[in-house]
């Protein structure tokens, strides 16, 4: 069994799992985290998207133990305070969701992408960066669009949130 | 329409909870005592079962159960059936082949389900599934068609000879056959539709839990119609009566057909819980998905069309063998017959039509209805076989579907769709316009100096949806009628509940519904919740499937809300001292109209529970019901026009624009309907371009199991689309309306395609047309 | 997943003594191939040895033409160092293209080099730009180090610590993803030094990671894509899968060679 301590979500938080345990069964079983997903075995689908010590990994291809001492920000503590991130209200306001599986990482993966580029971005750029995430609703159209706009309004301030 | 009512871009409702992390999808479900279930599974595609020893698995850490076939046949627990009769051209009923929800003598695919571990982890489950000695006897597989049609294939249930399931036409063989002798010109097409795997992002997932007390079962099932899972696993299945079954469908995370089906899992999981007396809940992985899901498509075809003198068509004469795989699942029969047959005029004037359906058995998943579900393939064949003829006939494409466009509605086509309403050249100009269809050339010759080979293709689609009337599909074979209901409850504050029997999972219903009762009262969007997904709450429903929520679903509303608009007004017409024909219901108000006399909607609502000045011999109350069943299915179509570059070095294409002009009649939500057209398109370019689904044909085994190997559409491979409407209300249902759901994976494979084999010169090209084929297909 | 035993490891020297006392241990570092296979249940390590917490296979130093990069660089951070773009943009451009963005933050340059899976980008540009692979126990030439299909020279408790190499005048990677994994399906490094060309391939190859000798004498007198126009790899040493055939994989290991050296 492997001792398990980390601060998700700013707060901290320990557990004793297995050593097999992936990061998101640790988010989503010992800290009733849900709002990450799974979607696929391969490492390629990109649901599973949180940020760990500020930069966006896939938490089913990272050992919980692996994590243990990071800092890790899940979907449910973007919008910490009520106030919706920036991303999280583009999604919205341009349908960049439908039925809203692979929506947490894709939001997790444009926080980061957008901490990366900042006001840089450009549609081509956000399409090649959105390489580790699959939506099968959406045909992207929207998705790009939401990043895009969220990417706009938050240049300027250079660090999405403090992580 | 009102900044929230009909026709509004209002953004969705239901957003919050999925951008927060707070959707509740079935895997997020925790009850307590809840242990995990894994599937032992068959890794041959065809075997006999010659013994299963559970006793080492059953001794591994943590494993509670370890469960046969035999114990659940010996429980009687049925099998597992196709609810649409099809019968043979020779009036033979169709040959369906037992299907146990786990095996107990032969596995027929990799994947077929043998045993269930239920353990107190998901990993002991599955550490102790490896454990169960299968004694196997391996026997010859087969996985294509036309292959398992051949003398000598194996057979692979015993009452299907031929692993033919039934050899089914439609229209009229001899007309068709004369006009092909009679034709000055004779297109001749052989067609192949790729079989594609649906992969809704969410894995299917069930918990199943047996109250003993009560004796009663609780199923939490990623499904697109929790009442006809229901209906089907108390009716056939003998789970339980359906009084003791509640099925819960909550946040589904997509199902594009493929979690229509009520597969072995929930059937085994609800069993297990009562056999081990603990809630079981199993989750797929995703190979597990790619093995188990119903697949779609996988169509082998040839088409000849006939053309005059005149370049019109005169008749159309198809032959298709259609795969579904080991077992007939739920729907399977109807798709490459009712949903595939019939669409076979498309937008066209054809006096002559004949098809001829061979369906049959392989050692392969089951193939059932993915997006789209028969009319994918009848629209993919036409369109290639139209382009290809105008080609031939060295005329414009679009001009030839111009001159043969059907333009007098209504329009009976020779195989039984009743076109009702329609404006094909409406949305081909529409489509042009923004595609500057006539700068094409210019764009090409441009290309050709970057050394790229630019090509356009057009797809004139109509499509069929919202399935119907019930007692229409009846008659053909249907095991079910097709119609929706729905329940408004208007509460005492005026708030509205609208409770549905259609099923969301990603198409926004909570917001679409809910503009129609905002629309009709004029309360705010906020004050209406829908409700569905649930057999307790909501009375009984078909759900979503087909493009029908909005045409069937959506009437049903429109039914019951007429039912509590003219009881609000008989109530404000009393309490107002005027004449119900002069009560007008505007911005939450209730009006004499002409007067200044008004009451509030929810001084409206609360008279009617406080009951205290009701019309004479009303009873108290503000809630209505009704089931609407549609008169005739609702016909969207449209064109779409592709232009793509290939790269003549690696082969690679690359779709450089597409343009899509479909007519959906009335729109409510506009935003919602774009983004359904956008998520068929990016569909539609996945099986045209990169999604193609590979078995061994010697092992059986699924050589595309994981997205390592079967390529999902990614934001690179797809553009931003262009997307507009045209307007023909349909006129046989209230709100004018068409279903929009599957219209861009029908209308963009065809499109393409057409482009690509424009660019290369070569229309000798199969779905998808990936850079290694289109490279072959330049360079020989 | 089958059971395992994690161990953090906070030096190369623990992390070499965990692996001595382990059965079968595996050394991880970002994981990124490594979990998905055991979570696949293709590989079952007894024990997994964590080297990414371990300062010392950290960073990137560029003095001069002169290279060396520790072995628990990520790809993000290889991809997005503006001393090492300035020198060997071949590399940074590379390391941008591996997998994907959350891929890129985890995977290492010392993982994908000790794994030698034979569709990786890196092994290519080690090879093309003569790298010398450095380990706990010796220096490696890379032309030595890679050996086969995900074969190198590692003993079973040899850990890579860093990779070094003299920038070369010119160089870039073009690689063709094949479509489903993203994973090269041919990718071409091409470096020009002080002593030659060097072309190596990956992906394509049905014995890994090889070097393109003809592409090199054709480029050593005359650097151009046109130079490769009368050269082809032979078809019969090539991979060939659902995804390509090895007739197409050769055609790709040209195309992608002329456009590596087209933006070198």
């Amino acid at each position: 069994m492997a001792k398990i301590e980390m601060t998700v979500n700013g707060r901290s938080v320990s557990g004793d799992v297995e050593d097999r345990t992936l990061l998101v069964h640790f988010l989503r079983e010992n800290l009733n985290l849900t709002g990450t997903h799974v979607g696929c075995d391969t490492s390629q689908c990109g649901a599973c998207v949180v940020h760990v010590d500020g930069k966006a990994v896939k938490s089913c291809t990272m050992l919980a133990a692996q994590a243990s001492g990071s800092t890790v920000m899940t979907i449910e503590g973007l919008s910490a305070g009520g106030e919706l991130h920036p991303v999280q209200a583009a999604f919205k306001e341009h349908h960049g969701l439908q039925c809203g599986f692979c929506t947490p990482g894709m939001i997790m993966a444009a926080t980061d992408m957008i901490n990366r580029y900042g006001g840089k971005l450009d549609e081509a750029t956000v399409r090649a960066e959105l390489d580790g995430n699959i939506c099968r609703c959406t045909g992207y159209h929207n998705i790009v669009k939401a990043i895009l706009a969220a990417a706009a309004e938050m240049s300027g301030s250079a660090k999405v949130a403090a992580e | 329409m009102g900044i929230e009512g009909i026709g509004a871009r209002v953004a969705r409702k239901e957003d919050k909870r999925f951008i927060t992390g707070k959707g509740r999808y079935t895997d997020d479900m925790v009850v307590a005592g809840m242990k995990h279930a894994a599937f032992v599974r068959s890794p041959h595609a065809h075997a006999a079962i010659k013994g299963i020893n559970t006793d080492a698995a059953a001794k591994m850490p943590g494993v509670i159960a370890v469960l046969t076939g035999d114990e659940l046949a010996a429980d009687g627990i049925g099998s597992l059936i196709c609810g649409w009769m099809i019968h043979s051209k020779d009036g033979s009923p169709m040959n369906m082949g037992d299907w146990r929800p786990l095996a107990q003598t032969k596995v027929r695919y990799v994947g077929d389900a043998v045993a269930i571990v239920v353990a107190e982890t998901k990993n002991q489950a599955r550490d102790a599934a490896e454990a169960v000695e299968v004694d196997y006897e391996q026997l010859p597989a087969v996985t294509e068609a036309v292959a398992a049609l051949k003398d000598g294939a194996p057979q692979i249930h015993d009452n299907a000879p031929g692993n033919l399931i039934y050899d089914w036409e439609i229209g009229d063989g001899a007309a068709a056959d004369e006009a092909i002798s009679n034709a000055a010109h004779v297109t001749r097409v052989e067609i192949l539709n790729n079989r594609l795997v649906p992969n809704a992002m969410e894995p299917r997932a069930t918990l199943g839990q047996y109250d003993e007390a009560e004796d009663h079962y609780t199923c939490w099932t990623t499904s697109q119609n929790p009442h006809v899972a229901r209906l089907v696993m108390s009716a056939f299945y003998s789970v339980a009566p359906e009084n003791k079954l509640r099925v819960i469908a909550p946040d589904v995370g997509g199902g594009f057909g493929s979690k229509i089906y009520i597969y072995p899992e929930e059937i085994v999981c609800l069993w297990a819980s009562k056999k081990t007396g603990v809630p079981v809940k199993w989750v797929a992985d995703r190979t597990e998905s790619f093995l188990t899901d119903a697949h779609g498509r996988d169509h082998v075809t040839t088409v000849e069309m006939a053309f005059d003198a005149d370049n019109r068509m005169t008749g159309l004469k198809v032959d298709t063998i259609a795969n579904l795989g080991a077992y007939m699942s739920l729907f399977s029969s109807a798709v490459p017959t009712y949903l595939y047959a019939t669409l076979l005029s498309g937008q066209y004037t054809i006096p002559a039509i004949h098809c001829n359906v061979r369906t049959v058995y392989t050692n392969t998943a089951p193939v059932d209805a993915y997006r789209g579900a028969g009319r994918p393939e009848a629209t993919y064949l036409l369109e290639r076989t139209v382009e290809t003829a105008a080609r031939e006939l060295g005329v414009s494409p679009a001009e030839l579907r111009r001159k043969n466009f059907i333009r007098e509605f209504p329009y009976q086509t020779p195989v039984i769709m009743n076109y009702d309403a329609g404006d094909y050249e409406a949305s081909l100009n529409a489509a042009m316009k923004t595609a500057d269809y006539a700068g094409f050339p210019a764009r090409k010759a441009e290309a050709e100096k970057r050394g790229k080979k630019r090509g356009i293709g057009m797809s004139c689609y109509i499509e069929a949806c919202g399935i119907a009337p019930s007692q229409a599909v009846g008659s053909l074979g249907a095991g079910v009628g097709l119609w929706e209901s729905a329940e408004v409850r208007v509460n005492a504050v005026g708030t509205v509940e609208v409770l549905t029997g259609s099923h969301s999972h990603g198409q926004g219903h909570e917001t679409t519904f809910a503009q129609l009762v905002a629309d009709r009262f004029g309360v705010p969007l906020d004050s209406v919740s829908i409700v569905h997904g649930d057999t307790d709450k909501v009375q009984m429903g078909m759900g979503t499937y087909g493009s029908r929520s909005g045409a069937v679903g959506m009437s049903a509303i429109v039914k019951a809300l007429d039912k509590v608009e003219k009881k609000a007004k008989m109530i404000a017409a009393h309490l107002l001292e005027a004449d119900e024909t002069d009560i007008v219901i505007e911005n939450g108000q209730v009006k004499v109209a002409g007067t200044d006399k008004a009451l509030g909607w929810h001084e409206v609502a609360l008279n009617a529970y406080t009951a205290h000045n009701l019309p004479a011999g009303m009873e108290p109350g503000l809630k209505e019901g009704a089931f609407y069943d549609p008169s005739n299915f609702t016909f969207p179509a449209g064109c779409y026009i592709c232009e793509v570059e290939v790269d003549p070095d690696t082969g690679k294409t690359e779709i450089v624009q597409f343009v899509a002009a479909d007519d959906f009649g009335n729109i409510i939500n506009p935003m919602i309907v774009e983004g359904q057209v956008h998520g068929g398109i990016g569909q539609g370019i996945g099986q045209a371009l990169l999604e193609g689904t590979s078995y061994d044909p010697e092992t059986g085994q699924l050589l595309t199991a994981s997205y390592m190997d079967y390529t999902m559409p990614r934001a690179d491979d797809v553009p931003s689309y262009k997307v507009s409407h045209t307007v023909t209300p349909c006129p046989s249902n209230p709100l004018g309306i068409k279903g929009c759901g599957e219209a861009g994976a029908i209308g963009s494979p065809p499109a393409v395609i057409n482009a690509i084999t424009d660019a290369i010169g070569n229309n000798n090209l199969t779905m998808p047309a990936t850079p290694q084929k289109v490279w072959k297909a330049m360079h020989g | 997943m089958y059971e395992t035993n994690y161990h953090r490891a906070g030096s190369v020297d623990e992390a070499a003594k965990l692996m001595d006392s382990a059965e079968s241990g595996k050394f991880v570092a970002g994981g990124q191939t490594l979990i998905p296979t055991m979570k696949q249940r293709l590989a079952a390590p007894d024990s997994l040895i964590d080297l990414r917490h371990i300062a010392d296979l950290k960073g990137i130093s560029v003095n001069g033409k002169d290279v060396r990069i520790g072995a628990g660089t990520t790809h993000y951070e290889v991809a997005s160092s503006a001393d090492l773009a300035a020198v060997c943009p071949g590399i940074t451009s590379l390391a941008g293209h591996i997998g994907d963005p959350h891929v890129r933050h985890m995977g290492t340059i010392g993982g994908s080099i000790a794994n030698n899976d034979p569709a990786a980008d890196y092994p290519s540009a080690m090879l093309a730009l003569g790298a010398t692979i450095h380990t706990s126990k010796r220096d490696i030439a890379a032309a030595d180090f890679f050996t086969g299909m995900f074969e190198t020279a590692l003993e079973d408790d040899e850990i890579v610590t860093a990779v070094s190499f003299t920038a070369p005048d010119a160089c870039a990677y073009s690689k063709f993803p094949n479509p489903a994994s993203r994973y090269a399906m041919a990718g071409v490094f091409v470096a020009k030094g002080g002593d030659g060309v060097r072309v190596a391939v990956t992906g394509a190859g049905m014995d890994g990671v090889f070097r393109w000798e003809a592409a090199e004498q054709a480029l050593g007198s005359n650097f151009s894509a046109g130079a490769l126009d009368g050269l082809s790899v032979d078809a019969g040493d090539m991979l060939s899968d659902i995804h390509g055939t090895a007739e197409y994989r050769a055609n790709l290991v040209k195309v992608m060679a002329k456009r590596a050296v087209a933006a070198a």
